[in-house]
């Protein structure tokens, strides 16, 4: 008993790398606003590009689309890191994650939206359409509106999951919270940081998932 | 002379704060056809509903062939297998065909083998008139059409007693008839059967006794004629009055 | 060279791919193990913690909860290292594709739980009703009757979650599991050529491709039309 205390609560360990983890911490919650707002946006472009009228957009952009939800989150990464230096182009760790964070997430926010779209009846555009509004206004007034509505336990689902993703930058050295925290652990040679970082994550995300469960039930009933 | 086949005892609901049955006191005999009136709210569906026990009674007795089915002992799943009850939605199960919605109890409860089950099954069905509609699923079905399903359902148990929870009140007028004659065709057999419903005409036809209850009361109980003909409380007068409107 | 045979040279080296797509096939295996694993795993504890909550147990049901919140709310990697790197230490050694396999299993429960929840509480009160009154027991009830329907309603969100967890078996390549990434990035830091890292792309693509398409096309067709 006192070993796991020892190697997994030992609170002397969690004060000193305290700092060290919220520092890294600031990094993730950065890396989070950057990416989800961007993540939002390229969602609703590729939603638009999916369930566009002109097969010549919507036949490539379902392709692409499924190609980033295909492929692992990780294995973009590392592709982006280590795979695009042999091409020519370096990118900065930063650069790296970010693009590649943002080209997973818009795919899966992308994905949500279209189902949110196409979840409001014909009949909502019917209608806007015929008092004369265009088809921007349309959209932006009644239609996305609605849509958001339909899907939010589910885009508040997927932004804790854009969260969560960030810990995979660690792989690629990216100072985040799981690798300050694993860092943390190799020098101390206890695991004491990384369930302080799991604390920090669950603080963040537990309240979280539980809007997202009360959201869920509210919907179904 | 034979005791009740249900006794109502002093039958009390409340759901929080609010008392939805007052002291129902009510006995029915083998083979009558009792037929609950009233306004809404006036707790008729959940004194049905508490005859089986769907509703948990806050307070009273009620006996059912000779065993107390409030009793804390009392073994419900035995019981509500003599029991058989139509709802007003119905309550098909929606991945199942006509047959196996009435054959799982069959197989499940009674332990029937598969060939036995389907036998009375398909009989069950006959007796509704929808012996070709057995492999169909739910969603296949007119509403008149799965209401008859639901009461072959509740039939091939061979239960003592039927309830009916607003039979006809989810279906389209002229659907309504097809289930009304099923229900005629099972009193004359000689089925005892609990209705709560607003379908009047059938009530002056085929129900033996005609319960009217207000405000978690009965009010008025007796043969349809006196109801609807000369009834004797006030309130009765005003509701039947309403209807004939 | 050309820009165009210098980039097949880097990511499309022919000697590389002849060398290397044995191991890559070897880590194919592994993921597709791996993944075969974990959604049987995921899907019976998830099934089966669902239907315990059913039961209504107010002690359990918190305990459900409890552990249903925290992996799904904790980073997958997070897990993984926590395990991988703290049993050891108090004496509990698993071999890295067990603790990738367990990890991933109960964080598919979670989330497999809560969709399976969501259709039982979902499924109208009535069948309850109609069950019980023909004298079904509760358990006949939940397994004849409810779960059938339950599970109907869960089988879009249940696609999509299993195919996002399954793709986590990537992250075995942090604690050296054999899989797929893992091959091709070996290769890669020995030859010192993009060409395995590339093989192992394809390689996901070929194993994720088909059945995110196979996931559209559930989605579609799953909603029933109800009585």
């Amino acid at each position: 008993m006192d070993i796991i205390l020892n190697q997994f609560l030992n609170f002397e360990i969690m004060q000193k790398v305290w700092p060290l983890l919220l520092r890294g911490l600031g990094t993730t919650l950065w890396l989070c606003v950057i990416v989800i707002p961007l993540g939002l946006v390229g969602g609703l472009v590729a939603a638009l590009a999916t369930t566009s009228v002109r097969p010549w957009i919507r036949w490539p952009s379902i392709a692409i689309v499924d190609f980033f939800r295909a492929i692992p989150p990780l294995v973009l990464l590392v592709l982006l890191y280590s795979g695009l230096p042999f091409a020519g182009i370096r990118l900065t760790p930063i650069q790296a994650v970010a693009l590649g964070f943002l080209l997973n997430t818009s795919s899966y926010y992308g994905e949500i939206y279209r189902a949110g779209i196409e979840s409001v009846g014909r009949g909502q555009w019917e209608a806007a359409r015929s008092t004369g509004l265009t088809w921007v206004q349309t959209f932006g007034f009644v239609v996305l509106p609605q849509a958001v509505r339909n899907v939010l336990p589910d885009l508040i689902s997927n932004t804790i999951e854009v969260v969560k993703l960030t810990s995979i930058a660690s792989v690629v050295s990216f100072p985040e919270l799981l690798y300050s925290a694993e860092m943390a652990r190799s020098l101390t040679f206890n695991s004491s940081p990384v369930v302080l970082a799991a604390f920090m994550y669950l603080a963040i995300l537990w309240p979280l998932v539980r809007l997202v469960s009360r959201l869920e039930r509210r919907i179904a009933s | 002379m034979k005791r009740p086949l249900l006794e109502i005892v002093g039958l009390t609901k409340s759901f929080g704060a609010t008392e939805v049955l007052r002291e129902i006191n009510l006995a029915q005999d083998e083979r009558e056809l009792v037929f609950i009136i009233g306004p809404s709210g006036s707790g008729k569906s959940t004194l049905l509903r508490c005859v089986n026990r769907l509703e948990e009674p806050t307070a009273g007795r009620i006996m059912f062939d000779g065993q107390e089915v409030t009793s804390r002992s009392a073994d419900l799943n035995t019981i509500r297998r003599s029991m058989g009850m139509v709802f007003q939605a119905f309550n098909l199960y929606p991945h199942m065909t006509a047959i196996a919605n009435v054959t799982l109890a069959l197989r499940r409860v009674l332990g029937r083998s598969r060939e036995e089950a389907e036998q009375i099954g398909r009989k069950a069905l006959a007796d509704v008139g929808l012996s070709d509609k057995a492999e169909s699923y739910p969603s296949a079905l007119s509403g008149g059409q799965q209401q008859r399903v639901a009461i072959a359902r509740a039939l091939a148990l061979d239960p003592k007693i039927v309830l009916f929870d607003e039979p006809t009140s989810a279906l389209d007028p002229e659907l309504v008839g097809s289930v009304l004659a099923v229900m005629r065709d099972l009193k004359s057999g000689g089925m005892t059967m609990m209705v709560v419903s607003h379908e009047m005409r059938f009530a002056r036809d085929a129900a033996d006794r005609v319960v009217f209850m207000e405000g978690g009361r009965i009010i008025e109980q007796g043969p349809p004629d006196q109801i609807f003909g000369r009834p004797r409380e006030e309130r009765t007068r005003a509701f039947v009055g309403e209807l004939d409107r | 060279m050309t820009n165009w045979e210098r980039f097949l040279e880097t990511f499309f080296k022919p000697e590389m791919l002849v060398k290397y797509w044995p191991d890559i096939l070897k880590g194919v295996a592994v993921t597709l193990e791996l993944a075969a694993a974990v959604i049987v795993t995921g899907f019976v504890m998830g099934l089966g913690l669902a239907c315990l909550r059913a039961y209504g147990f107010r002690v359990i049901n918190a305990f459900i909860i409890v552990f249903v919140d925290v992996f799904r709310a904790l980073p997958p990697l997070v897990i993984i290292l926590l395990v991988y790197f703290g049993l050891p230490n108090v004496g509990i050694n698993l071999p890295s594709f067990a603790v990738l396999w367990l990890v991933l299993s109960f964080v598919l429960a979670a989330f497999a739980e809560e969709i399976f929840w969501a259709g039982i509480t979902a499924t109208p009160k009535g069948q309850w009703e109609a069950a019980r009154s023909t004298g079904l027991t509760f358990s006949q009830t939940l397994v004849h009757v409810v779960l059938p329907q339950a599970i109907r309603i869960g089988v879009a969100p249940l696609t999509n979650r299993t195919i996002a967890i399954t793709k986590n078996t990537a992250l075995g390549t942090v604690i050296g599991v054999p899989e797929i990434l893992n091959q091709a990035t070996t290769a890669q830091s020995f030859t010192g050529n993009a060409t395995p890292l590339m093989m192992g792309a394809i390689a996901y693509l070929v194993l994720f491709v088909p059945i995110v398409i196979l996931g559209r096309w559930i989605e579609t067709r799953f909603a029933w039309r109800r009585a």
